[in-house]
């Protein structure tokens, strides 16, 4: 239960930086770090204790494994974090071109 | 059509796109209207063809709690309509439109990848693939968000990428805790899961759910990013964020999950009712406080979408009918109101109300088409809006909510000031403006009419006769919601 909660924790460090950090670059990190816990819940929902890597030899006999499909869904994930924040941090490098600052109280042009 | 070629006329068509084009947009134009003509086709010849049956594609095979299955139903099809609608209109409005930006393929394979996001996000039937198929959409809107490359676009961009990775961030968490749960991830699975499981973690996965998808649909409170990015983007975009975006990442997402999936429980319809109604109101007001015209019909589509979640909401039949219309007729009228606004932007390089001046005479085509979309939006009979409101309110009237119906019917006025303000200052002002030039051309002169045309066509959805095969079959779909896993499942 303690893990599930620290992830939890881990989810909101991700959610508390996105939504008090000025900086563009500290946003992005903290967007990553929610990413991060979330994978990293998903391969706590597949850990089976005591059990080993979900592969099938001859010779070998079966014992409980550990889910495989969550595992496939972080490689997934993963991929999709990266688009997401590398598109993230071109527009962070265009916003500075325009506005020299990666401050967000100094970029305001948009209100209402 | 078969389902995948769906997914894989506009992917194909935008790594086409990508590889084949020259510096040119000619090339990438023709092929991507082509193959918008081919997914609406399609989608209409699925939707003479179907019978009223649920169509299950097996990817490679497999069945279901393994392989990923495509579904169609006639919400599916009914979805893909509108999607390839108003993609067609969108890019032939695009091919003067975005010139006056920049003449570069990158924006029509943008476009078919938004276009792929959308139909997969439509005929998928697992719930990871859909959350995949979602962020295919999003990091192409991203890009288009900031496509005419002025500070302001970028800055809509950021927001609305930073708004979209924490709301898909928690849809993931949804679906693993989901998983965790059920063991599948094959929605109809977990539908046939659902009663098992302890009603708590069904709450808890709603809530999560109701917050990513809700942020998607941009409902009040999670609206904030709505208007900046759909006033940012070139026109044909904020035309397809606002007519189809909002609709299939958000509110088809939420009646798969809350209806089909989890049996629409009470609670989370009283929630769906409130949220609804929340939205008409403050969306309303906030738009009829807006100088900007894009940012004005942004709001109002906020409270658009209120009228969709207070018809689902009720979850009687005639609420869900209501609601199902109105999600066609918006896409349609709030579409031609962002042509609107992108032709006047193009002509008179402001989008400011107040420097707006006396278009009527120069640009007759996009005057009228607004006027009949701001009549319709606004709830005006003959138009198709008319026809949707009014059976939202009458469901909460029936329903025995007459509160709820007459905050609605105040939300309508509150629609109709708005548009009524882009009227008087955008088109019949006294003002003269020094503009002497119409460069509105044929294309969008055309995307226009159509639409407009279908503003009066659309209301021939609801006479009865016409009713029971086009609307009465999606409202069926989402009413029976055990039906969906059965017909799935193949009992």
């Amino acid at each position: 239960m303690i893990l599930y909660l620290l992830c939890f924790t881990l989810l909101l460090v991700g959610l508390y930086g996105i939504l008090t950090k000025r900086d563009l670059i500290k946003i992005i990190l903290s967007a990553s770090i929610m990413g991060y816990a979330t994978n990293l819940l998903l391969i706590l929902f597949a850990y089976r204790n005591g059990s080993i890597f979900p592969i099938l030899r001859k010779g070998v006999e079966t014992m409980p494994m550990v889910d495989p499909l969550p595992q496939a869904l972080v490689l997934t994930s993963i991929v999709i974090e990266l688009g997401t924040t590398a598109l993230l941090v071109a527009l962070a490098l265009k916003l500075f071109q325009k506005y020299k600052t990666y401050d967000i109280t100094k970029i305001r042009k948009l209100s209402g | 059509m078969i389902l995948p070629l769906f997914i894989i006329i506009p992917l194909l068509s935008a790594f086409l796109i990508a590889i084949v084009s020259g510096k040119k947009d000619n090339f990438a134009n023709g092929l991507s209207i082509i193959s918008a003509l081919l997914l609406l086709f399609g989608a209409i010849y699925n939707f003479i063809t179907q019978n009223q049956e649920v169509i299950v594609y097996k990817i490679g095979n497999w069945d279901a709690p393994i392989g990923i299955n495509l579904v169609q139903d006639s919400l599916t099809i009914f979805m893909l309509i509108i999607v390839g609608l108003i993609s067609l209109t969108s890019l032939i409005y695009s091919r003067q439109y975005i010139r006056y930006i920049s003449t570069n393929w990158k924006y029509y394979s943008l476009f078919m990848f938004l276009i792929t996001g959308m139909n997969g996000v439509i005929i998928t039937g697992d719930l990871f693939n859909l959350f995949v198929f979602m962020e295919i959409a999003l990091l192409s809107t991203y890009a288009l968000v900031a496509y005419g490359g002025k500070a302001e676009e970028f800055e809509a961009s950021f927001k609305y990428a930073i708004m979209g990775i924490v709301s898909s961030t928690f849809i993931l968490v949804g679906i693993a805790i989901t998983y965790s749960a059920t063991s599948t991830l094959t929605l109809a699975k977990i539908a046939e899961q659902i009663p098992h499981i302890n009603t708590k973690i069904v709450y808890l996965v709603g809530g999560i759910f109701l917050m990513g998808f809700g942020l998607k649909a941009a409902i009040i409170p999670f609206h904030t990013w709505l208007p900046d990015a759909h006033s940012s983007a070139p026109a044909p975009i904020s035309a397809m964020l606002s007519g189809v975006m909002i609709k299939v990442l958000g509110i088809y997402a939420i009646i798969r999950i809350f209806y089909n999936i989890f049996g629409a429980p009470e609670f989370f319809l009283n929630i769906f009712m409130i949220l609804g109604v929340i939205s008409i109101l403050i969306a309303g007001f906030l738009a009829i406080t807006q100088w900007d015209m894009k940012r004005l019909l942004a709001y109002s589509s906020i409270s658009q979408i209120g009228y969709i979640l207070l018809g689902l909401g009720i979850g009687s039949t005639l609420g869900i009918l209501g609601a199902v219309f109105h999600i066609f007729n918006h896409a349609i009228f709030k579409s031609l109101l962002f042509y609107n606004a992108g032709s006047v932007e193009m002509t008179t390089g402001t989008r400011d109300l107040k420097k707006m001046g006396n278009l009527k005479k120069l640009m007759p085509v996009t005057s009228k088409t607004s006027m009949i979309a701001s009549l319709a939006i606004s709830g005006i009979p003959p138009f198709n809006g008319f026809f949707s409101k009014l059976i939202i309110i009458i469901a909460a009237i029936q329903s025995g909510h007459p509160i709820l119906a007459a905050l609605a019917v105040i939300g309508s006025i509150q629609t109709l000031a708005a548009l009524l303000k882009v009227q008087r200052f955008g088109f019949h002002s006294e003002n003269k403006t020094e503009v002497t030039e119409n460069k509105t051309s044929f294309g969008m002169k055309f995307a226009m009419i159509t639409l407009a045309f279908l503003c009066f066509a659309g209301a021939i959805l609801i006479i009865p006769g016409i009713r029971e095969v086009t609307l009465d079959p999606i409202v069926e779909v989402i009413k029976n919601n055990g039906e969906y896993m059965n017909m799935v499942l193949g009992r």
